[in-house]
């Protein structure tokens, strides 16, 4: 479980500071996969900074597991927009950089990453540099990066805004099968509505504004069930959303 | 495969297109000219290839020497202070005016003073040569660190790099193909300052050799320095290309449309 508790978090613009995080809260329970969606500019990205430890919150706790977050935690991944991939590396080289990083000895390794890639779907491509890649293979490759380090906690941001739309779909699933088969807990930042309601087990709607606040919460159990996208279920959690994206009031 | 084949003979058919050119053009002037100052490349040649069974390699060798060292030396310094100046503003802002200062200063001038200290051997010309490339790979390299995405460096921190691997896995390889760049300008620079340093109060190296046979008023001889000189350029600018190839494949590849 994570807890945010009474988080602070405020940056300098000229003599002023504004407040990012105000007496921020929230609890993210294991196993499940928590949707942030929110205009851009609402916190979100910034809150996955400081659940991955790149940034410090400036009071407050964060808790994972009781532990108190001090510095980067090793089970936790993150796949930051633009995918995070160095392009001085192949894609071998950039699926195992997070184990190399962590001094792992390659023959303990290496086997893990032939398999995540041949997983991926990334067999054929592994000498490619990513300027030769799709954004679809990109993603694949930051999303097998991540796995790699057999994270209990993934955390995304806009992992798919920049793919079109049979791509989306297709990693979409991926993103279900690998939420399911690994039982991670995941937190996925979007702007797509439907992304959100299609991926999150429960959905957090932010407001746009300083200091960021939650606007509504949607619990969505029968996420990952087959043909759930076609629902009428499906399209009224989408509707609601946007009626609290648009600044309607809750029901 | 057979694409990098072809691809190799094209360049090396173009090479040698444009160094017959060359010659034609130099064979050209000389007839034109019809002065004993410069003579044919023909000449020039014979005249070359008489003087390496002489001294003329040793010259060679010598101002080789006093080169690569000095890129070595600059190499070794300018780069990781340059790293270093890019990635840590709190020393960046500290050193940054006394560079700034320090740069645009014509370094040759003080050749003088530099024999005066060092003595007229090897140690004057490549502390001098030193001096002008280390600037310029210096500020090269913290300009290519600066550029460097905040976002890249936030991806290695959060598989866990620590300062030192954000050296050896971002902040090196994204700055090197700027790095190679400006040292195959350098060398150049560093050509053209060794001449001129090789020129003064010494008997060892190519540009001695080529002022002393310009006093002797022996063109072919002279030429044969140049060749020589020409050659040392020429080579060292195809070994930092290789060296670019080599270590940058990522910025050789067909990018996906």
């Amino acid at each position: 479980m994570i807890e945010v508790t009474n988080c602070n978090l405020a940056y300098v613009q000229g003599t002023t500071s504004v407040k990012i995080y105000n007496d921020f809260n929230l609890t993210i329970e294991t196993g499940e996969s928590l949707v942030l969606i929110g205009p851009s500019g609402c916190g979100k990205s910034t809150l996955l900074y400081l659940l991955v430890g790149l940034l410090r919150p400036t009071g407050g706790e964060i808790t994972i597991g009781g532990e108190p977050l001090k510095k980067a935690r090793q089970q936790t991944a993150i796949i930051l927009q633009e995918y995070g991939l160095f392009p001085w590396l192949n894609v071998e080289q950039n699926v195992r950089l997070g184990l190399k990083v962590r001094h792992q000895p390659k023959r303990v390794y290496q086997s893990l990453v032939d398999e995540i890639i041949h997983k991926m779907g990334l067999a054929d491509v592994c000498h490619h540099f990513p300027s030769q890649l799709s954004g679809g293979q990109k993603q694949r490759v930051a999303l097998a990066r991540a796995l790699t380090l057999k994270p209990d906690l993934l955390l995304m941001d806009e992992p798919l805004s920049a793919l079109d739309a049979l791509t989306r779909e297709r990693l979409q699933e991926l993103l279900l099968e690998i939420w399911q088969e690994e039982r991670l807990t995941t937190v996925l930042v979007t702007h797509s509505i439907e992304e959100a309601v299609y991926l999150g087990s429960r959905i957090l709607v932010l407001k746009n504004g300083r200091p960021t606040e939650i606007v509504g919460e949607i619990h969505n159990p029968q996420v990952g069930q087959k043909g759930y996208r076609q629902t009428s279920d499906f399209f009224q959690k989408a509707t609601y959303i946007r009626s609290l994206l648009e600044g309607g009031t809750a029901e | 495969m057979k694409q990098g084949q072809d691809n190799v003979r094209k360049q090396f058919l173009g090479y040698l297109g444009a160094g017959l050119f060359l010659l034609a053009l130099w064979q050209y002037g000389a007839w034109a000219l019809k002065t004993p100052l410069l003579p044919t490349p023909g000449a020039a040649i014979r005249a070359t290839l008489r003087l390496l069974h002489g001294d003329l390699g040793a010259h060679l060798w010598i101002s080789t020497y006093r080169v690569l060292a000095s890129t070595l030396i600059s190499l070794c310094l300018g780069l990781p202070l340059g790293l270093v100046m890019g990635f840590e503003k709190k020393i960046d802002r500290f050193l940054a005016p006394l560079i700034y200062l320090l740069y645009p200063i014509p370094k040759i001038v003080f050749l003088p003073l530099i024999l005066l200290l060092l003595g007229l051997g090897d140690q004057s010309k490549i502390f001098l040569i030193t001096l002008i490339v280390f600037f310029q790979i210096l500020v090269t390299t913290r300009d290519a660190v600066r550029k460097i995405p905040s976002e890249t460096i936030s991806s290695l921190r959060s598989l866990g790099g620590n300062r030192g691997q954000i050296y050896r896995y971002v902040l090196l390889p994204a700055s090197l193909p700027d790095v190679l760049t400006s040292l195959r300008l350098s060398m150049g620079t560093a050509i053209a300052v060794l001449f001129f340093a090789e020129s003064f109060a010494t008997t060892k190296g190519l540009g001695y050799f080529i002022m002393d046979a310009w006093s002797r008023a022996a063109p072919d001889e002279m030429f044969a320095g140049i060749i020589m000189m020409a050659i040392l350029g020429v080579g060292l600018f195809i070994i930092v290309d290789l060296l670019e190839t080599l270590l940058c494949r990522w910025q050789h590849v067909n990018n996906h449309n």
